[in-house]
């Protein structure tokens, strides 16, 4: 059409450019896969440990024995009583967080004004932000006699006052993930509920919390996670001494001391225990055996939120 | 029901006949051609020759006097006084941010829940101003349903949708007979009858905009509010929602916000005209404001000269 032509130069002005592109993509590359070969590194040396473990005390009787008993390098390895500990820590904390973080963010999602949701997240997040040593310190020292004043027969290490104290700190985390999860319902559901002659209580309940169930279901299980995986705590406030499950009378497993999982772990690390005996293995085993289990949560955290996600416009 | 309605109302003509509108409105405008001669809207748009009664016979629902809306300090209606007859369409039209919307929401008081909001003046359903201190908004919605821009069923069934109004009002009575006749009354049953369990989120946008409304005739309301309802459908559904309007306006009292002046034409039986800084300029039977507006302004914005 035209004869008319520009001088236009599409060659690239320098080399380097592609080098340097290159290099960016490997170095951010290598960063994604190092997560990766870390998890994959603990995973082979726990299972390799554990394997070792396995050789010098079967796993029938790992799996199935009810009595953990530790002297120096040998002893009875039953994990039950430490998963039982476990268990109840999980679920005294889920009793504790699930309904005070599902309520603190229906308030903080659909009750509070902007100003007092500026107070209050930040007050949250200073909750999550407390290092878990410092809520040990609070369970053995102010909540068991609190517990006690108030007439419950505690004993100085108990179950209970180290459940709730698990339970206070996975708070934080219930509410700010549920409350991204009713932060993220369309306003226009909140308008159809209003617009039908919905209270603010009847939006809340009967449709904000619906269409946000799959994110507060993933809450609950990641924070349940953590709850497992606590260490710091229920060595502190729970006790080092390994009870199994009283089913007599179970309201005792939660009045006296226990041992769950993670501080049978600490209590392998830092007993006499020579490296390479079966005590001091039985750390990987353990481990290995809490890793499967929050693993597991996780999974089913993932496969909860994708079931249960609505899809919007 | 439906596909009878979707024959009778011969939705392709309907559709033909917006664009031709928008044909002829436009060339009046390039041609400068004196638009008091002759019909400023197409004349195969029907108007339904219901504005035909007197005005002076229809009891009004809806009343506002004097009735200012602030958000912040930007004024977005400009002292509306306005009646709304009973048991008609009544559309409102007028240019983006004109307040169109923030009046429908003020008959409702869903602008309660805009902190920014602030009005004045009186705003009366049945002689009752809704802004009086010992009014509840909740019940007043409940008396006033309500159909949004676009279609947001709750993520529950179907049937559950139609039903949360009787749940949260504590209607009384059979639940299945209720959920069923909105439904029907909002052309949907046929579609969905074998489909009730299944989520409102599975419908196409158009079903799922009848699914709103029957939401909203459930627990049967006195005046039925719908801001933009057909804006975000295409047209055969949109062709489908007016067809159900005008049916509903045989029980229902309707307010019906539109940026489409083709679909205010066919559907309503009074117009209100806002203009830009929240003013009602017009109010009057939907022929005289599409045919011989008194206003300027009006025919401008209704020939295209202006928003």
């Amino acid at each position: 059409m035209s004869e008319r032509s520009i001088d236009v130069d599409l060659t690239r002005t320098s080399s380097g450019q592609v080098v340097k592109e290159r290099i960016y993509k490997w170095l951010l590359f290598g960063c994604a896969a190092l997560t990766v070969f870390v998890t994959a590194s603990i995973i082979v040396t726990l299972a390799a440990d554990a394997l070792t473990f396995f050789s010098m005390v079967s796993p029938v009787e790992f799996f199935t024995g009810t009595e953990w008993f530790v002297r120096g390098d040998g002893g009875t390895y039953g994990v039950w009583p430490l998963v039982t500990a476990t268990l109840i820590i999980t679920v005294v904390s889920a009793i504790v967080s699930v309904p005070t973080g599902v309520a603190a963010a229906v308030y903080l999602s659909e009750y509070a004004s902007d100003r007092m949701r500026s107070v209050l997240k930040p007050a949250l997040e200073v909750l999550a932000g407390i290092p878990t040593v410092v809520y040990g310190y609070l369970a053995l020292v102010y909540l068991t006699p609190a517990l006690q004043w108030v007439g419950i027969p505690v004993s100085t290490f108990n179950l209970l006052s180290a459940s709730i104290m698990v339970g206070i700190m996975i708070i934080p985390m219930v509410s700010s993930l549920s409350e991204d999860a009713m932060s993220s319902v369309p306003d226009s559901l909140r308008q159809a509920g209003y617009g039908m002659g919905a209270t603010k209580y009847e939006v809340s309940t009967g449709i904000v919390i619906p269409a946000a169930v799959s994110g507060i279901f993933s809450s609950f299980i990641l924070a349940l996670s953590r709850a497992i995986g606590e260490t710091m705590i229920v060595v502190m406030a729970a006790g080092l001494r390994p009870r199994m499950f009283n089913f007599a009378n179970p309201l005792d497993n939660l009045l006296s001391s226990g041992q769950p999982m993670t501080a049978g772990m600490v209590n392998a690390v830092t007993s006499d225990a020579t490296g390479g005996s079966a005590t001091y293995l039985s750390m990987f085993a353990l481990g290995l055996t809490l890793f499967t289990i929050t693993f597991a949560m996780n999974l089913a955290s993932d496969y909860v939120a994708a079931r249960y996600q609505e899809e919007y416009q | 029901m439906t596909h009878d309605s979707m024959t009778d109302s011969d939705s392709g003509t309907d559709t033909q006949a917006t664009d031709g509108g928008r044909e002829s409105l436009a060339s009046n405008d390039l041609e400068g051609s004196d638009p008091t001669t002759e019909p400023l809207v197409d004349s195969s748009i029907d108007v339904d020759g219901r504005s035909d009664a007197p005005a002076s016979a229809d009891r009004t629902v809806i009343e506002s006097n004097d009735l200012d809306v602030y958000y912040d300090d930007v004024q977005a209606l400009q002292s509306i006084d306005i009646e709304i007859p009973a048991e008609k369409v009544t559309a409102i039209i007028g240019p983006s941010g004109c307040g169109k919307s923030t009046f429908l929401r003020c008959i409702n008081r869903m602008n309660d829940l805009v902190d920014a909001a602030r009005i004045d003046g009186e705003l009366l359903f049945e002689g009752k101003n809704v802004y009086d201190d010992d009014v509840d908004p909740v019940v007043l919605r409940r008396k006033i349903g309500m159909v949004f821009q676009a279609p947001n069923p709750f993520p529950k069934s179907i049937y559950d949708n139609v039903a949360y109004g009787l749940e949260v009002q504590g209607i009384e009575g059979d639940y299945d007979e209720i959920v069923e006749e909105a439904l029907r009354r909002a052309a949907l049953w046929d579609e969905v009858k074998d489909q009730l369990d299944s989520s409102g989120l599975d419908l196409s946008g158009g079903q799922q905009q009848r699914l709103c409304i029957a939401r909203a005739i459930a627990p049967d309301p006195d005046v039925i509010l719908m801001d933009e309802p057909a804006s975000a459908l295409d047209p055969v559904a949109t062709s489908k929602i007016e067809d159900l309007i005008e049916d509903l306006a045989e029980e229902y009292t309707v307010i019906i916000v539109t940026h489409n002046m083709q679909q205010a034409a066919r559907i309503s039986d009074k117009t209100a005209v806002f203009l830009t800084g929240g003013e009602l300029v017009e109010f009057d039977d939907t022929n005289k404001i599409f045919e011989n507006p008194e206003h300027d302004r009006v025919e401008d914005y209704i020939t295209g000269k202006f928003g």
